[in-house]
């Protein structure tokens, strides 16, 4: 009786663990997986004539992302619009990435060797940005590096240069930014290794006569290689989507992927191709991700 | 015989900090070690001999005084550029690289071809016996395994020195044990030059060719195991290294006499002395014989031995070691009456 009970109690428990989370299952099951079949389903679908979709099975929208039709003669080739838009995206967010770990690395390393009482004024200090909408963090860049921005204002009268820099609407722009708004998400992953990183292992590979080089090279990053894996995550994967920095900074001319599918469901009016890029895109980042998770998680074996 | 000198520190000083903060850790040391010698530095936690090891490898810079290696002055060369390699009391291995990689790395900084890294890295395994772990991380080991990796992967490069920072402090007692008389053999079959740091007396007396004592940033003494014990040159080098009795006394007219009375040793200079003498030195005769009078307060019993505690006039404690019977009472009740005798040449006189 008692021990009927006690499985009854005890069932109950689980249920209610269960219930708990539930609305989080449910937002997550609603937010993520909803859209993403939407958007999956709408790839395979018709354009309507303004905007939105019309229910008839097609295959254009995923032929039309890697090809074109020449509207005179009807040859069909590669499409070197999407590609160089993908290729572009690639690039800069491979460059973001790398620089943010350049600069990175000697923040985390920085603040990771501060007093323990300090540490977290400087990770405060780090985190100060998140406050500020993207957005105006994103006008407030465009202040300094525009033509007569603070920037340029300075290096004249200075005398530095005679000539405004055009820094707005190039690569070089949306890759300050993007610089910019992400650091954080590079130098918190790795603070965090850095901190659990044993000090006394430098001391152990300078007496075994390695250089400062090779002790970063054969000490120091393979040790905190956890985070630099996190840290290029962070940074990479919304880097690939970045949709305001480019918008703001690139102009219509430096436009990355996310941009360009939002001009297909803006007016482009094509709905189907925005869905299949937005797919492409997934995919793409999963498969690097991939790629790079395994490769970062293998031991070397060249000893 | 010469002997040829490896390591040498002319005056070295090191100063932490600076203003009313500042520390003295080294305070004008002076050292010469020989080649192929196992040198040991002892004293008490903070004495300055780690400072002086770290010195030698290069961690830390003297604020003032020289570091010769072989002759050749190392002073201001960095750690990664002296032919000295440490065995760092955290053992320091690198936690992403095996065992085998981990005694490989000295040898691949250096530059050495690939056949013969693998060539010494196999016969360092075989040196510390760790052959069948050679493919395992730092984390699979246990505390002596990880003791001997570290141990090879600071040999394999053939150092001139071996510098040690109390390795053996974080093994419990019987691998400590093994691991004193590992390196006693390690050390005889690659002839290297041992420095070895630790606060354990009884450690430094059973493995050392010769022994340093420091205290307070200071070099007390240096000697072979026996010269220190036997002769310590102060009270405190004394009370370090062993047990001892401290008993006042005064130099007058070439005599030492305890406030007894009795005589019992010979010393030019006049003034107050410290009297000094080994516990097993002290024998213990019946009441009524020659000797110094005292009173036996309590006996107690560590197996092998019995420690007599005695009172002399005066109330000066003496404490006697001597065997114990196989009854296991050494027959000296408290209370009971006797006389203390120190055997001949065993007293050492000490400035007060």
């Amino acid at each position: 009786m008692s021990i009927a009970t006690e499985a009854g109690r005890e069932r109950q428990t689980a249920r209610n663990g269960w219930l708990l989370s539930a609305p989080a299952l449910f937002i997550l099951t609603a937010g993520a997986i909803g859209p993403l079949l939407i958007v999956l389903v709408y790839s395979f679908l018709t354009p309507a004539e303004y905007s939105g979709v019309e229910w008839v099975f097609s295959g254009e929208a995923w032929f039309r992302v890697f090809w074109k039709t020449d509207i005179f003669d009807g040859t069909v080739s590669l499409n070197d619009t999407h590609l160089a838009i993908f290729w572009r995206s690639v690039k800069l967010s491979v460059t973001t990435t790398l620089i943010t770990f350049a600069v990175g690395l000697p923040t985390a390393w920085f603040i990771a060797t501060r007093p323990p009482d300090q540490r977290s004024l400087w990770l405060f200090l780090i985190t100060i940005p998140f406050w500020t909408n993207l957005l105006i963090r994103t006008f407030a860049i465009l202040e300094v590096i525009r033509n007569d921005g603070i920037l340029n204002s300075m290096l004249l009268g200075m005398g530095i240069i005679t000539e405004p820099i055009q820094l707005v609407f190039t690569d070089t722009a949306v890759l300050i930014g993007m610089t910019y708004v992400y650091l954080p998400l590079m130098v918190l992953p790795l603070f965090a290794a850095i901190d659990r990183f044993d000090m006394r292992l430098l001391e152990a590979g300078y007496d075994l006569y390695a250089s400062r080089w090779a002790v970063l090279r054969r000490v120091i990053l393979p040790i905190i290689r956890p985070g630099i894996v996190a840290g290029s995550i962070l940074v990479f994967v919304p880097s690939l989507g970045a949709y305001v920095t480019p918008r703001v900074l690139g102009g219509g001319n430096n436009m990355m992927i996310g941009n360009f599918i939002e001009l297909q469901f803006g007016q482009g009016r094509n709905w189907p191709l925005g869905s299949a890029l937005s797919m492409l895109l997934l995919i793409v980042v999963t498969v690097a991700l991939l790629f790079y998770v395994r490769a970062a998680n293998t031991d070397r074996r060249d000893v | 015989m010469t002997r040829e000198t490896t390591v040498e520190a002319k005056a070295v000083g090191k100063t932490f900090g600076h203003g009313t903060s500042a520390f003295r850790a080294l305070d004008n040391v002076s050292i010469r070690i020989d080649r192929g010698e196992f040198f040991t530095l002892l004293g008490p936690s903070g004495c300055g001999k780690t400072t002086l090891l770290r010195c030698i490898a290069g961690f830390e810079s003297p604020s003032v005084g020289t570091i010769l290696l072989s002759g050749r002055d190392i002073t201001a060369e960095p750690p990664n550029r002296r032919p000295v390699n440490t065995v760092f009391q955290s053992y320091a291995l690198f936690p992403h690289l095996t065992v085998t990689q981990n005694v490989a790395f000295g040898l691949e900084m250096l530059g050495r071809p690939k056949a013969q890294v693998a060539a010494t890295v196999a016969r360092m395994l075989a040196l510390v016996k760790l052959e069948a772990f050679a493919g395992r991380k730092p984390a699979q080991l246990s505390g002596g395994q990880q003791q001997r990796v570290a141990l090879a992967r600071a040999l394999a490069p053939a150092p001139e020195v071996l510098l040690l920072d109390e390795p053996l402090s974080a093994l419990d007692l019987k691998l400590r044990k093994e691991m004193q008389s590992e390196l006693k053999r390690l050390q005889h079959e690659t002839g290297i030059t041992f420095v070895f740091v630790t606060h354990d007396q009884e450690e430094a007396l059973t493995m050392s060719d010769r022994v340093g004592v420091m205290s307070a940033g200071k070099l007390l003494q240096v000697g072979t195991p026996r010269e220190i014990y036997n002769n310590p040159v102060s009270r405190f080098v004394a009370d370090f290294i062993g047990e001892t009795n401290f008993l006042p006394g005064v130099a007058r007219g070439g005599v030492v006499r305890l406030a007894s009375g009795e005589a019992v040793a010979e010393r030019v200079a006049n003034g107050p002395v410290t009297v000094a003498v080994r516990p097993e030195q002290v024998r213990i005769a019946a009441a009524g014989t020659r000797g110094i009078p005292a009173l036996v307060a309590r006996c107690v019993y560590f197996g092998t031995d019995t420690h007599v505690h005695m009172t002399l006039e005066g109330g000066v404690e003496v404490v006697a070691r001597v065997q114990s019977p196989p009854s296991g009472d050494a027959g000296f009740a408290p209370g009971a009456k006797v006389v203390v005798l120190f055997a001949p040449d065993s007293v050492q006189v000490l400035d007060d």
